[in-house]
């Protein structure tokens, strides 16, 4: 209970200055691709977005005990990307909140969750866009997720810390968000001179130091929620251990 | 378990060091920034469709953005409420 009180307390304080009122955060905004780059994301997101629709449905119908898990992950997607945190370059930007729905469902599952959260951000907070749409949501929602799968898979074969795995996959997940923003800024608008390597360079510049703060905060708040599920639902870490190729 | 009160308070200090390291800032997001770059770069490109709908103004936004977070906060303390009425009533039956 005493414990509790604390956790409480922590998160109280921790939204308390979490959540200050900062315009702009991440994401590529409305209109900032030209039409050829924005149709070009799009079109590589759809795929994606369809086989996560499928692995979706049947994750609820094999498992439909699994649905609430399925809630909570995507809720923590939604949570962790309202959250614009100050970092120490003196601009701001927000975690993503999508490598927890990875290492639990595997990485498709969460294009579904991130895409949604963009749409939301897109349609109501002015943040990131619906042309820019594609484009986000293949760095936020297919790469980030795969990327948190990825580390995941691998870091549990080479170490017995689970927590660590874990912590490693969220916050590099939320790198390779930023790095894969930063390739498609670059790519739209190469540099006059350097082309489009030194695009990438400035672009990546401006997110990586802002980023790597925020990485880390990430992976701890991916590992507070895993503490949690792993005394309280052992059952369904089970389930999903038991389905294979999620 | 034990641990996340210590995790917690790690993340707290990470997202509020930079309050105090850095004075003179107002901490604007990270995307306006790129969008100067991308004014840097190419000075002709002009955004060719503008936000559908934008918040009028940073207390709506600040709204908003509450709500996202509350929304998803709620959702996440009534799962893990859940699952921990489950686990500690299946203590009891043991």
């Amino acid at each position: 209970m005493k414990r509790f009180i604390v956790l409480s307390l922590c998160f109280f304080i921790y939204f308390m200055f979490a959540t200050p009122p900062f315009t702009y955060a991440m994401h590529i905004m409305e209109g900032f691709l030209p039409v050829k780059w924005a149709v070009f994301w799009w079109l590589v997101f759809l795929p994606f977005f369809i086989l996560g629709v499928r692995s979706l449905l049947r994750i609820t119908k094999e498992k439909p005990e699994l649905k609430l898990l399925i809630a909570l992950a995507g809720a923590f997607s939604f949570v962790l990307s309202a959250l614009k945190i100050p970092s120490v370059t003196g601009s701001s930007s927000h975690p993503t909140g999508v490598g927890l729905g990875a290492l639990l469902f595997g990485p498709m599952t969460m294009t579904v969750m991130g895409s949604v959260v963009l749409l939301f951000q897109a349609l109501l907070l002015a943040h990131g866009g619906l042309t820019t749409l594609g484009a986000n949501a293949v760095s936020m929602a297919v790469v980030g997720p795969m990327a948190a799968y990825g580390v995941y898979r691998f870091g549990i074969r080479i170490t017995a810390n689970k927590r660590l795995v874990v912590f490693a996959a969220a916050a590099l997940s939320n790198l390779a968000t930023y790095v894969v923003t930063s390739f498609q800024l670059a790519l739209a608008f190469p540099d006059a001179t350097g082309g489009i390597i030194a695009s990438f360079f400035k672009f990546a510049g401006i997110f990586a130091v802002t980023q790597i703060p925020l990485a880390i905060t990430e992976g701890l708040l991916t590992v507070v929620v895993w503490n949690f599920l792993s005394t309280y639902s052992r059952d369904e870490l089970e389930q999903l251990r038991s389905m294979k190729g999620v | 378990m034990k641990r996340n009160g210590s995790l917690l308070l790690l993340a707290f200090i990470i997202a509020a060091a930079p309050l105090f390291v850095i004075r003179d800032s107002e901490f604007a997001g990270a995307d306006g920034k790129a969008e100067e770059a991308v004014q840097t770069i190419a000075p002709q490109y002009k955004p060719w469709v503008q936000a559908i709908f934008e918040p009028p103004g940073g207390e709506v936004e600040t709204l908003l953005f509450s709500v996202q977070a509350a929304i998803g906060a709620g959702i996440i303390g009534y799962i893990i409420g859940v699952y921990k009425g489950r686990s500690s009533r299946r203590d009891e039956v043991k």
